[in-house]
């Protein structure tokens, strides 16, 4: 199986900061793969890249087997983008707003329209009428834009944090659409802050910080890079918590406290050893509990756990 | 690519600003009327402006059609800061179409816009006692003159929208073309002025189109020869801020 992008030590600098500094990344054809990073990472600037916004400074990139810079017409051909802001002509309604960028998208005049009919039928805006963008409710906007970005069927389809802004009900919306996308075969690679939403969504997940991909992998494999299985105590009393850490059979140094939660954490290594030694230990010392798990680690403590090593591994160089 | 994309790609991205009109059909109308407002305002309140010989309506009316045309310039700024400052110049500038047509459309509908503003202007020019005496000629040609200035001015515009960037910018850009505006023979003729001001005004490319017009309309303080002077500087300005508004778009994807 090929892969639908391809980048190799890509560089885009702004003045004297690198927002991508040598970003290597592979994403399958066919598969969602999710770009986590916190802000500032070069999220937005790889995608931009990518739908060939932006001219790369160094390295190389292919979307859909071409590249990037050199072939920027062959790409924008084969991809489709939802940007961080909705790239609408808010004055326009849903229907002329389709039609038009059909017509760039050189269908022809009635096929524009009829894709544009088509469009707004699958993502529930066929009501709209001539209300302007400008009146739509973020949810709406964000499904125009994302028909918009649909509208030649991309082989490759570029979200850049798509779900940012949306009420719970716009971000299930997306996720339903970024589902069915994904099941009819295009390849999707999506940005984003939300561990959950890569979580969800994504077959493979990138974790990018300070312009490289400082982890790759499925979640599980991310998951399993922090160092396996933890141990979560919620006690009745936060004020026994630092009592308990003294206490219960954990390396002290590896617990992390969460008053507001009345919550320690630990990562394990035996699962069985540890959960039936804290039991004991809790008993023994007369700390009430409320809940005990054995748990995977989160995509967030992974998230912070490699995203610090990667700070300090830079420091320290 | 081929050329016949240009071509329909530039006719989408016209229809796309033809339907902003009808979206806004009050926005033009104002657009159309506030020209026509300052002539007559100034026609009836100011009346017989300074030093000028005969009719001030003759004098005034191609003043007012030039000033008309400057004016563009902040309505071609003030669309092309919208366009880049939403996120749809993105949605362009990531499909498959002819890079230029963004801003061919735009000059399009300004033009169109232009015109159909010279067209009004001249019909209440004419109400309130514009007499031409060039014949049907030499108003096509003013109309000429007037379109170029515009074309100049729309361009400039388009290069300020992209270095400016920002809305708030075109404020500052509106203030200053009142007085670049006002700073011209629009009103009055230059030797009425001190020294200093006569010579900005004079050399204000304002006041070339306005005279030549003048000229062309067998006006009062029209001067043979101003209608080189009003093609000239036209094409200058052209020669200058074309290849840098086409530069500044082709940089955005630096």
């Amino acid at each position: 199986m090929t892969d639908a992008i391809v980048t190799e030590g890509l560089r885009k600098r702004y003045g004297d900061k690198d927002a991508l500094d040598g970003l290597d990344l592979r994403v399958a054809r066919g598969s969602v793969h999710a770009v986590l990073g916190p802000n500032g990472a070069g999220k937005t600037t790889l995608v931009r890249v990518l739908s060939t916004l932006l001219r790369p400074d160094g390295g190389r990139a292919e979307v859909a087997g071409r590249d990037v810079a050199r072939e920027a017409y062959e790409v924008r051909l084969r991809i489709g983008l939802l940007g961080q802001h909705a790239a609408l002509d808010e004055e326009l309604d849903g229907r002329q707003n389709l039609e038009m960028f059909g017509r760039l998208y050189h269908l022809g005049a009635r096929p524009a329209r009829v894709r544009a009919d088509e469009l707004l039928e699958r993502f529930g805006l066929a009501g709209t009428g001539r209300k302007p963008v400008r009146a739509y409710s973020g949810g709406m906007r964000r499904r125009l834009d994302l028909a918009a970005s649909l509208i030649r069927d991309p082989e490759v389809l570029f979200l850049d944090e798509p779900t940012t802004g949306l009420d719970p009900r716009g971000r299930a919306e997306v996720w339903a659409a970024v589902r069915s996308l994904a099941g009819a075969g295009t390849t999707v690679l999506l940005t984003t802050q939300y561990l959950e939403e890569a979580d969800q969504l994504a077959d493979r997940i990138c974790l990018v910080d300070g312009g490289r991909v400082v982890a790759d992998g499925t979640a599980d494999e991310l998951k399993a890079r922090t160092g396996g299985d933890r141990i979560d105590v919620v006690l009745r009393d936060a004020g026994q918590l630092g009592a308990a850490v003294a206490l219960l059979p954990l390396d002290a140094a590896t617990v992390s406290v969460d008053t507001d939660r009345r919550l320690l954490s630990a990562p394990v290594t035996d699962r069985m050893a540890a959960l039936s030694g804290v039991v004991r230990a809790l008993e023994a010392a007369g700390l009430e509990a409320e809940d005990v798990v054995l748990r995977r680690p989160t995509l967030d403590e992974v998230f912070l756990h490699l995203t610090d090593d990667g700070r300090r591994v830079k420091e320290a160089a | 690519m081929s050329a016949a994309y240009a071509l329909t790609d530039s006719w989408t991205m016209t229809r796309r600003e033809l339907a902003h009109w009808a979206r806004q059909p009050v926005r033009v109308v104002v657009g159309l009327v506030f020209p026509v407002m300052l002539l007559v305002m100034f026609g009836y309140l100011v009346g017989g402006g300074r030093g000028v010989r005969g009719e001030y309506v003759d004098y005034l009316v191609p003043g007012m059609l030039a000033l008309t045309m400057a004016f563009g310039l902040e309505a071609t700024m003030i669309a092309v800061t919208r366009d880049l400052d939403k996120g749809v110049i993105d949605r362009f500038r990531s499909m498959p179409m002819a890079n230029g047509a963004v801003l061919v459309g735009r000059s399009a509908a300004d033009m169109l816009q232009s015109a159909l503003s010279l067209a009004v202007m001249i019909a209440v020019g004419h109400a309130i006692g514009w007499r031409t005496h060039g014949g049907v000629a030499g108003l096509l040609a003013a109309v000429g003159l007037l379109l170029l200035f515009r074309f100049a001015m729309l361009w400039i515009g388009i290069h300020l929208a992209m270095v400016a960037g920002k809305p708030e910018m075109v404020q500052a850009v509106q203030i200053l073309v009142w007085p670049v505006g006002f700073l011209s023979n629009a009103f009055a003729t230059p030797d009425s002025m001190p020294g200093w001001l006569g010579t900005a005004v004079a050399w204000n490319p304002l006041s070339h189109t306005a005279t030549a017009v003048r000229d062309l309309a067998g006006a009062p303080g029209g001067e043979p020869g101003h209608v080189w002077a009003a093609a000239v500087w036209p094409l200058a300005l052209l020669t200058v801020f074309f290849p840098l508004a086409v530069r500044r778009f082709a940089r955005l994807s630096r």
